[in-house]
């Protein structure tokens, strides 16, 4: 008879470390900011640390630029957009961020080892997507420049002037290529803030810039804290605000601009639905539902958070579930076999911690995989909750870390309902056999994105935006590009 | 003898019914030479609250009809609006405008009017697109309606204003709540008439007459209105709305005021006002057969 198959089964298959090297990369002790092509020093001299989240170690000392430092990089943005960029060809303008783009694919595996080593993201993620796709928005973005008559019907498309640019810690590089790529083909200049716990692919990416040759100015990078960044949003010569992060903090920055002239797209925060019907592939879906929710930590905004599953299935989903995250390495971020690699932030853990206290206060059933965790650093098993309500914190809250809810359904109507019953609306997935019911479901999701049989996948020329309060405009594609045009 | 009038009676237009305000109150119209024109229902802010609730109800029904049905619905009332001409006319005059100009504001009106109608099933060809991904998926992206918006009609351009900025946002399967014209809101009753023998259904366009004071902080600050679509609005305005916009993060668009300029109509006022969602599936990508045949 044959053996049942038992992935928990006892034999050792632990896998020999596979750590990636660290040896070839170039990092300085202290990095300033980079601002009119120049690295200038602080005005105030004050610098923090970077930590690699894996072992709370410090790599490297950051600028922490303040308004007169903010003050200096609008000027040089101006002055680059003035007297250079809104003047040169467009076609000259898209053989620049071409070159950006080449010098990122040459030198990609020292940016995802530093993007790994900073931000706590595994390798293997780093390496094979948030590299990557970061050059291939630049390729993607080069070639508009000189094309903008064809994206706009009717109209024509004029650069808004100097855009003002804050990027979160989730994907670092990338989300500094969705920002620049578009605003520079578009004939913007560019102030860039990266979040303060994941500077250092921005800096990496300004010498990237630097060697590329790029006018100085047109792009400067000022790194630093929350007040960095309102300093950006509320200097009186910015043009366009573009913001990634949190919907609390996308409100104040909607506040702030108020009665302002500033266009502005916020990124925010989502809670999206993955939504496993009967006539699924399980086993697919089972992958797709462990790549929506441990993705990267958990910490994306797009996360598959809420899982729905039909009831008729939800016991053997479950169970699968369990099975194929127990199965799941969380470990050292540099290890190629690591799925899941280190919490961004000290912060962050606290603040995913919380949640799942809550959970279990709320009554919530709690399973987590008995993975070994290692002694130092910043890391989270990952979780999943069943017995969970539609009104439940942590049903209804962004949690940003490897964390699911699981609630299950039996009409399409019922789900429909419950997955759209929330402030946001950034994704969604759906998993089923049957091509008239995804067409339904897309219909009537009201998300920006739909994956269905699939999750988190990406792609520069496709537009990456949310419904009601997961924010405004859309990044990628053709659509990505009127967030940093005027249109006479 | 000379004969008794039948006179008007003005009232809001909510939920494809015609209440007066809950709120009992009215102010008084009053033309240029000072004689006393009607009663105008004076909006409260419960009557906007109950229109946001019925432009929701209808906004599933609305948003899932056909392109091609709202194009004819939208274009039905172009043909109603041209058979009450005159009295568009007559109310435009009655406020104070010349024949000749309200005549043109009654032209221009209808013809925006089919303009829009025409675009109901074609902005989504237009504005969307298949994205040509480097994964082996199919990806395509269509615009869908926001929900329900918001209008703040201009003052000064009380039909032309009024139709330019919801034919817009309806053609594109959104329901709207209009706050009118304080001292001009005639038209926009008798438009609500027409509007409600077109087709349309009720609770698509909701019209509150009354003080912008009073209605738009309320509107603003709802937190089931997904964008504001305005005109003519003064800078403390605009800021204030703004501000309040951010309770749920409401798109707020400001457009110029001159309603016969070339730029005053277009496919952008619809785009405003729409989502854009991105659609992926995988493609299978198993045998080995290619179509080079």
């Amino acid at each position: 008879m044959a053996k049942k198959r038992d992935l928990k089964q006892k034999i050792s298959w632990e896998l020999a470390p596979a750590p990636e090297s660290t040896g070839h990369i170039n990092l300085k002790d202290r990095y300033d900011l980079f601002i009119n092509g120049k690295w200038v020093a602080p005005k105030k001299k004050k610098y923090f640390s970077t930590i690699n989240p894996s072992n709370e170690k410090k790599i490297a000392e950051i600028a922490y630029a303040d308004k007169s430092d903010v003050d200096l990089a609008v000027d040089a943005a101006r002055k680059a957009y003035d007297g250079v960029w809104s003047k040169i060809t467009p076609s000259e303008r898209a053989k620049y961020i071409y070159r950006i783009a080449r010098i990122m694919q040459e030198r990609s595996r020292e940016l995802a080892v530093i993007e790994s080593l900073d931000g706590g993201k595994p390798i293997r993620e780093a390496r094979d997507i948030d590299i990557p796709l970061a050059s291939n928005h630049f390729f993607y973005n080069a070639g508009w420049a000189d094309k903008l008559e064809y994206a706009f019907p009717a109209k024509t498309a004029m650069p808004l002037g100097v855009a003002g640019q804050i990027i979160p810690w989730n994907f670092p590089l990338l989300m500094a290529a969705w920002k620049i790529a578009p605003a520079l083909a578009a004939g913007n200049t560019v102030v860039l803030k990266p979040a303060e716990t994941t500077s250092l692919t921005a800096l990496k990416l300004a010498e990237i810039i630097q060697e590329a040759g790029l006018p100085p100015g047109v792009v400067n990078i000022v790194t630093g804290f929350g007040d960095t960044g309102a300093a950006i949003v509320n200097h009186p010569d910015i043009n366009k605000v573009a913001f990634t992060g949190s919907t609390g903090v996308g409100k104040i920055i909607q506040n702030a601009i108020s009665g302002t002239a500033k266009k502005a797209t916020l990124e925010l925060g989502g809670k999206s639905a993955n939504i496993i019907f009967a006539d699924a592939p399980i086993d697919q879906a089972i992958e797709g539902i462990v790549n929506g929710i441990f993705f990267n930590q958990g910490h994306v905004c797009c996360a598959g958070s809420r899982l729905f599953v039909q009831e008729s299935v939800s016991d053997l989903v479950i169970k699968k579930l369990k099975e194929r995250i127990d199965t799941l390495i969380v470990g050292d971020p540099l290890d190629k076999n690591t799925d899941i690699g280190a919490i961004n932030s000290k912060e962050q853990l606290e603040i995913i911690k919380k949640y799942i206290k809550i959970g279990k206060e709320e009554g919530a059933e709690m399973y987590q995989t008995s993975c070994k965790i290692p002694n130092k650093g910043y890391f989270c098993a990952p979780t999943i909750f069943t017995d969970v309500a539609q009104s439940s914190r942590i049903v209804q809250e962004e949690i940003f870390g490897p964390v699911l809810t699981i609630q299950t359904f039996r009409t399409i109507d019922e789900v429909i309902q419950k997955a759209n019953n929330t402030p946001y609306g950034l994704a969604a997935g759906v998993w089923t056999d049957k091509g008239s019911r995804i067409f339904n479901l897309t219909t009537k999701l009201r998300a920006g994105v739909v994956w269905a049989n699939t999750y988190n996948k990406f792609d520069p020329s496709s537009p990456f935006g949310g419904y009601k309060e997961s924010g405004f405009g859309r990044e990628g594609g053709l659509h990505g590009l009127s967030a940093y045009v005027k249109l006479v | 003898m000379k004969r008794v009038e039948v006179q008007k009676t003005y009232k809001l237009y909510i939920g494809g019914k015609f209440p007066r305000t809950e709120s009992g109150r009215y102010y008084k119209l009053i033309d240029n030479n000072g004689e006393m024109v009607a009663n105008m229902c004076l909006g409260s802010r419960k009557d906007v609250r109950n229109a946001v609730v019925a432009s929701r109800k209808a906004f599933g029904s609305w948003s899932g009809k056909t392109a091609f049905n709202r194009a004819q619905i939208l274009y039905r009332i172009a043909e109603m609006m041209e058979g009450r001409s005159e009295q568009f006319i007559e109310e435009l005059v009655l406020q104070g405008f010349q024949k000749s100009r309200a005549r043109e504001e009654v032209r221009e009106s209808i013809e925006r009017v089919v303009y829009y109608a025409g675009w109901c099933d074609k902005y989504i060809q237009v504005l969307g697109s298949v994205n040509p991904v480097s994964s082996s998926h199919f990806n395509f992206s269509v615009h869908e309606p926001m929900g329900v918006v918001g209008i703040v009609s201009s003052e000064n351009s009380p039909l032309l204003g009024l139709v330019s900025l919801i034919m817009p946002a309806i053609a594109g399967g959104n329901t709207c709540v209009v706050l009118t014209s304080e001292k001009l809101p005639l038209s926009s009753i008798t438009l609500a008439e027409v509007i409600n023998s077109s087709d349309v259904p009720g609770g698509v366009v909701n019209i509150i007459t009354g003080k912008k004071t009073e209605t738009l902080p309320a509107l603003s600050s709802h937190m089931d209105v997904n964008a504001i679509s305005s005109s003519q609005l003064s800078t403390d305005q605009k800021t204030e709305l703004e501000k309040n916009a951010v309770s749920n993060l409401k798109r707020t668009f400001f457009y110029a005021d001159d309603w016969h300029a070339s730029a005053a109509q277009g496919i952008y006022y619809i785009a405003d006002l729409q989502e854009v969602k991105t659609t992926w599936h995988p493609i299978e990508n198993i045998g080995g057969a290619s179509s080079s045949y």
